[in-house]
């Protein structure tokens, strides 16, 4: 810091940081996407390794041979179903009972926002079932949770049929030293997280539902199961939770560790670890496993029912079983082997899972980055705005001399006094607006979705999405609005000291969600960046228009949707692409109020009003 | 008073010595009993009990002969002047809801309460010795009852014996939900039997079957008791009980048949010779309602009816002194066999002092029939001193099982009988009049996570991390709000301090 206080020194430092700017840009920026790109090679990723002392050393052997029964319990289960239309909750109260379980019930009910168009409902009510096996010997302190999600559909009857014919295995057994709960809940997600808000007895979401009869003490872990088949070609486990919340690594390991054991295969992102990484054919593939994950992690979503248990401090990761035209296929007796393995390994567990790391990227299965490999590529990102904010803030504050003789005369004072120069007045305007801009666009949609469709032929769920578009749309004709009520004496500062404020905010914002969720920081600092840096109201506008508005942040998510679906060898035609996006704005909006998903808020009021201050720049007179 | 006794020894040595053995009944005498009662749920409870009556005033006398009263606890009362001891290990919870009211609930892990005598002046002091000499006794960490988890309750835990006035500054209770209970416990209690394990019920007791249930709870309790139906002199009575819970469904396949070698790997051979009253019960109430589901194999030779817990009840009863329970099959082995699957309160709260006294909250509420009522208590969570963790801080912190104690009205009016005839397991709460009875019950304890550093590298973290900042944050603070100029340094070095040092003395301005 001895180099900054030098005026001197500081001074030329100042020259060059002026002088070299836009290739230290440029170099900071590039430099942050190749470090990225290369986390998915050797030397950045690690293989995975348990740490958890219980869960390491001792092996167990599963004795689990219930695959018969597994299979008749889902017929039972499936002809049930369909006869009543819904979750057949006397069936699985006897059945549950009949294998020895303690068995509650807990009906739930909800009015979601506007009717979600993807699922099919609006006013939902429902039923959980769930199952306690008592550990004996314990006071019912701890306990571990397999979960079964069942949707409208009869999809996953196989999961309850392997979770019933687990259970019955597991009663017979005598080293339990934690309760386990088996869970059935309706409506797949919206059921969870009824069931978990009463079981913590809070209520975050407004859901309405009847309190827990049967308590089992603090979750230790949580597995959630979604089977469709009778045999399955493979497993694949989703770790990414809401909010980009993942569990602790070791958990994953742990899953890993039986998958090897029992010789099934296991895939991440439905893609298999590559074999070979000395060619470039492993990284590659894991580039892009990689470039999944950050998607999914980005997009805040629960990607599936463990999702909803990561918010409560419950380590917890969805097993799903994959049922391809892959030849080799292993039934449900394999499945419950690597259930009860885990399941016996967690009960070993002393204190909660927490050696591990609970911040990584996962480019392969058994290999994964850790968050001191990934964060430089945020940082480098970043940088960039650092580095523009500083040349502005130089330039604000030696207007009136020129770069080359700032250096010289000391004496000589500018025209202004900096802190009068800045205006920071005239700056009050734009950020008003903005933010009320971004706050209409949080509150009016779902506020406003009866006078939309009363007055336009559209339903709810099309009316909120319109009108979101509508008010997003309507931010960018802002600024010619705004220019007059904005007086400056110098124009050029005026505009510079927009964008030095947009910049740290910029900056400031992408900090704090990158070290929550890396993900989602990192690809809204790798599409909003290179335009923030480049914007000003001179030089060719038509072009940094262009550009702000491709990587604006609705344009950054059309843009991930079509990335996601190429990297999943499923590419969307325009239309299909247009049509998605539509659906993930309406279910970013309705996850936000039934789950409690930070990204519309985040986008709405945090990235949205800053972005505007760019175009704000952009059309500044 | 020395009068007196000296009047009775003379009275006692005028009948001779011939007379003095037999004549005079032993002073003390033991009762032991086991209640097998199926549960609601399948499962099978066993409850036993050994009761040893002393007719001898402990504190007042200065005893040293002891004979079936245990040496090691009959000093403990006297030398801590106690008045009642309540001691409970116990591993499992008790489910209620599926098996029914119990006889004596017990909290999981370790539980102690104790009323001390009007003479003891200093409580605290005699609280933390007793529970250190209890703990060498019974091989349990109760030595780790200090002020943090040790409460005065005002409402609750009255004396359950004989007691003149019930001043709360006498009574101490504390709980240990942590303490695992395994056969290092199991062992000295029962050595603290008149039989140990050589003779009579407690033949059944085979630690590695009492561990493989679902519920084990083993107590001691301690109290002075009426000598006679008059209560002109003090008893004290000692009962050991040990409760059991025996998870049907693992160990018969489903079935609902028990027997006595099943649960304990042992059957009843002979009584112990020391007891004065060895008996059987097993609970056949549902046999007479569900159409005769339900066979005793011997077929008891009498059967007990009684009010329990505010329902009738049904017992066959088997006395091992009996000869004809033993001799006629050489050895007793129960068996059972389905034939058939099968608002103006008190509230006290004393609030918790950091790392002094623990919080107390009593509420006295009357509950509306068929209602739920919650309590729910709001708290911080806050980081301790680095040094207060545990060595597991990630597993939790244990909060104390809440305790509800009720009088419940009874359904069925009972008749007050004699009380030191009735069994054991009728008799352990005493009881005002038939139209109520005591239950005592606990709630599971609460396991909490606290906010815990990252123990694996402290250090590193918080050092690098405060470092950083501090470096970071004073040194930008200064760049940003000072502005830095260049001043040319001063001409002339020591000569022209020197100079303008004479110069100043002179009085003429410095160069």
């Amino acid at each position: 810091m001895g180099l900054l206080s030098d005026p001197v020194r500081r001074r030329a430092l100042a020259r060059l940081v002026l002088r070299l700017n836009a290739p230290l840009c440029v170099l900071s920026y590039v430099a942050g996407i190749a470090w990225f790109l290369a986390l998915a090679f050797p030397p950045l990723t690690q293989r995975t390794y348990m740490s958890e002392n219980a869960m390491g050393s001792t092996m167990v052997e599963e004795h689990f041979a219930g695959g018969d029964r597994a299979r008749s319990l889902a017929r039972d289960f499936a002809a049930h179903r369909r006869k009543s239309g819904a979750l057949p909750v006397a069936w699985l109260e006897r059945t549950m009972r009949s294998v020895g379980l303690e068995v509650y019930t807990q009906s739930f009910s909800r009015k979601l926002p506007f009717p979600d168009e993807t699922h099919e409902r609006y006013m939902v009510s429902g039923i959980n079932v769930y199952g306690i096996l008592r550990a004996p010997r314990a006071a019912s302190t701890e306990s571990l949770v397999l979960t079964v999600p069942c949707g409208p559909d009869s999809t996953n009857s196989q999961a309850v049929g392997l979770m019933l014919a687990l259970a019955a295995h597991f009663r017979g057994q005598i080293y339990w030293a934690k309760d386990i709960i088996f869970l059935v809940t309706e409506h797949d997600l919206l059921g969870t997280e009824a069931w978990l808000e009463a079981y913590h007895d809070v209520n975050v979401t407004g859901m309405q539902s009847s309190p827990l009869q049967g308590r089992a003490g603090a979750i230790q872990a949580a597995v959630a199961l979604e089977l469709s088949s009778d045999v399955v070609t493979s497993l694949d486990v989703a770790v990414e939770g809401l909010n980009g919340q993942l569990p602790n690594l070791d958990l994953l390991n742990l899953f890993q560790t039986f998958c090897q054991k029992g010789g099934l295969l296991c895939t991440l992102q439905g893609k298999l670890q590559p074999q070979d990484w000395t060619s470039i054919d492993g990284p590659l593939q894991s580039v892009q496993t990689l470039l999944l994950m950050v998607l999914q992690q980005a997009s805040g979503r629960p990607h599936g029912a463990h999702g909803l248990f990561l918010r409560y401090r419950v380590e917890a990761l969805t097993l799903r079983g994959i049922n391809s035209f892959r030849q080799y296929k292993y039934d449900l007796v394999a499945v419950g082997k690597a259930l009860e393995g885990m399941f016996r390994k967690l009960n070993h567990l002393l204190e909660r899972l927490h050696q591990s790391f609970f911040f990584y990227l996962l480019p392969a299965l058994s290999r994964f980055v850790s968050i001191g490999l990934y964060m430089p590529a945020a940082g480098f990102l970043l940088l960039v705005l650092g580095l523009k904010a500083l040349e502005l803030w130089m330039q604000l504050h030696e207007a009136g001399v020129g770069p080359e003789e700032a250096g010289g005369t000391s004496g000589s004072s500018p025209p202004y006094p900096p802190t009068q120069g800045v205006g920071l007045a005239s700056l009050v305007a734009p950020l008003l607006v903005s933010q009320a801009m971004g706050l209409a666009l949080y509150v009016l949609p779902v506020l406003g979705q009866h006078v939309a469709a009363q007055h336009f032929p559209v339903a709810e769920a099309e009316a909120v999405v319109l009108t979101l578009l509508a008010i997003y749309a309507a931010g960018l004709a802002l600024p010619h609005n705004t220019h007059r009520v904005v007086s400056t004496q110098a124009p050029d500062r005026g505009w510079m000291a927009l964008k030095l404020v947009a910049l740290i905010y910029l900056a400031l914002q992408l900090a704090c969600i990158t070290l929550t969720n890396f993900s989602l920081g990192f690809l809204l600092a790798a599409s909003m960046v290179p335009a923030a840096a480049v914007t000003k109201p001179s030089g060719p506008r038509p072009l940094y228009a262009a550009l702000l508005v491709l990587t604006s942040p609705a344009a950054s998510l059309l843009g991930s949707l079509f990335l996601w679906r190429e990297l999943q060898e499923a590419p969307l035609s325009l239309a299909e692409g247009w049509q998605l996006f539509l659906a993930a704005l309406a279910q970013g909006v309705l996850e936000h109020h039934t789950y409690g998903a930070l990204l519309f808020p985040l986008l709405a009021l945090g990235l949205y009003p800053c972005w505007l201050l760019f175009w704000n720049v952009l059309f500044w007179k | 008073m020395a009068a007196a006794v000296r009047l009775v020894l003379l009275v006692l040595l005028l009948l001779g010595p011939g007379v003095w053995g037999q004549a005079e009944p032993p002073r003390d005498s033991l009762r032991e009993e086991l209640v097998i009662t199926p549960l609601p749920s399948g499962d099978v409870a066993a409850t036993f009990q050994f009761r040893t009556r002393w007719d001898s005033e402990l504190q007042r006398e200065g005893v040293s002969h002891y004979r079936l009263f245990p040496k090691a606890l009959g000093q403990l009362i006297s030398k801590y002047s106690l008045r009642e001891l309540h001691l409970s290990l116990t591993q499992g919870f008790w489910r209620t809801r599926y098996w029914g009211t119990p006889f004596l609930q017990a909290p999981s892990g370790a539980e102690l309460w104790a009323w001390f005598q009007d003479s003891v002046t200093d409580v605290d002091e005699s609280w933390k010795e007793l529970s250190n000499v209890l703990s060498g006794i019974f091989c349990a960490s109760l030595n780790f009852i200090d002020s943090t988890n040790t409460v005065t309750p005002t409402a609750s835990f009255k004396p359950l014996g004989l007691a003149n006035g019930t001043d709360h500054s006498f009574l101490r209770y504390a709980v240990l939900p942590r303490e695992v209970v395994c056969t290092e416990n199991l062992t000295p209690w029962k050595k603290l039997l008149p039989c140990s394990s050589k003779a009579g019920l407690s033949v059944l007791l085979k630690a590695d079957r009492l561990f493989h249930t679902s519920y084990h709870s083993q107590a001691v309790h301690i109290r002075p008791v009426c000598r006679n139906a008059r209560c002109t002199s003090v008893s004290w009575e000692l009962r050991q009980t040990l409760s059991v819970v025996f998870d049907a469904f693992i160990t018969g396949q489903g079935k609902k048949d028990w027997s006595l070698f099943r649960m304990f790997s042992r059957t009843l051979t002979e009584p112990c010779p020391l007891a004065s009253e060895s008996r059987v019960y097993v609970d056949i109430t549902s046999s007479g309602q569900d159409n005769e589901t339900l066979e005793v194999y011997p077929p008891p030779l009498t059967t007990y009816q009684d009010v329990i817990l505010g329902t009738r009840k049904t017992y066959a009863v088997y006395d091992l002194l009996d000869a004809a329970v033993v001799s006629t099959s050489r050895s007793l082995n129960v068996q059972l066999k389905w034939k058939r699957p099968p608002e103006n309160g008190y509230i006290h709260y004393q609030p918790a002092q950091d790392r002094m006294q623990p919080h107390l909250l009593e509420m006295l509420i009357q509950l509306p029939a068929n209602s739920i009522t919650k309590v729910s208590i709001q708290f911080e969570r806050a980081l301790l001193k680095w040094t207060e963790y545990t060595p597991d801080p990630n597993h939790g912190f244990y909060v104390s099982p809440s305790v509800l104690s009720a009088l419940v009205p009874s359904v069925v009016a009972a008749k007050p009988g004699d009380w030191e005839e009735s069994p054991l397991f009728n008799s352990l709460f005493p009881v005002s009049d038939g139209s109520s009875y005591f239950v005592r019950l606990y709630t599971e304890p609460l396991l909490v996570s606290l906010p815990t550093p990252d123990f694996s590298m402290p250090y590193n973290v918080v050092c690098l991390t405060c470092t950083v900042v501090a470096v970071c944050y004073g040194s930008f603070y200064n760049l940003l709000t000072r502005t830095f100029q260049i001043e040319e340094p001063r001409k002339g070095g020591l000569v022209k301090r020197l100079a303008n040092l004479i110069r100043r003395a002179r009085g003429v301005p410095p160069l």
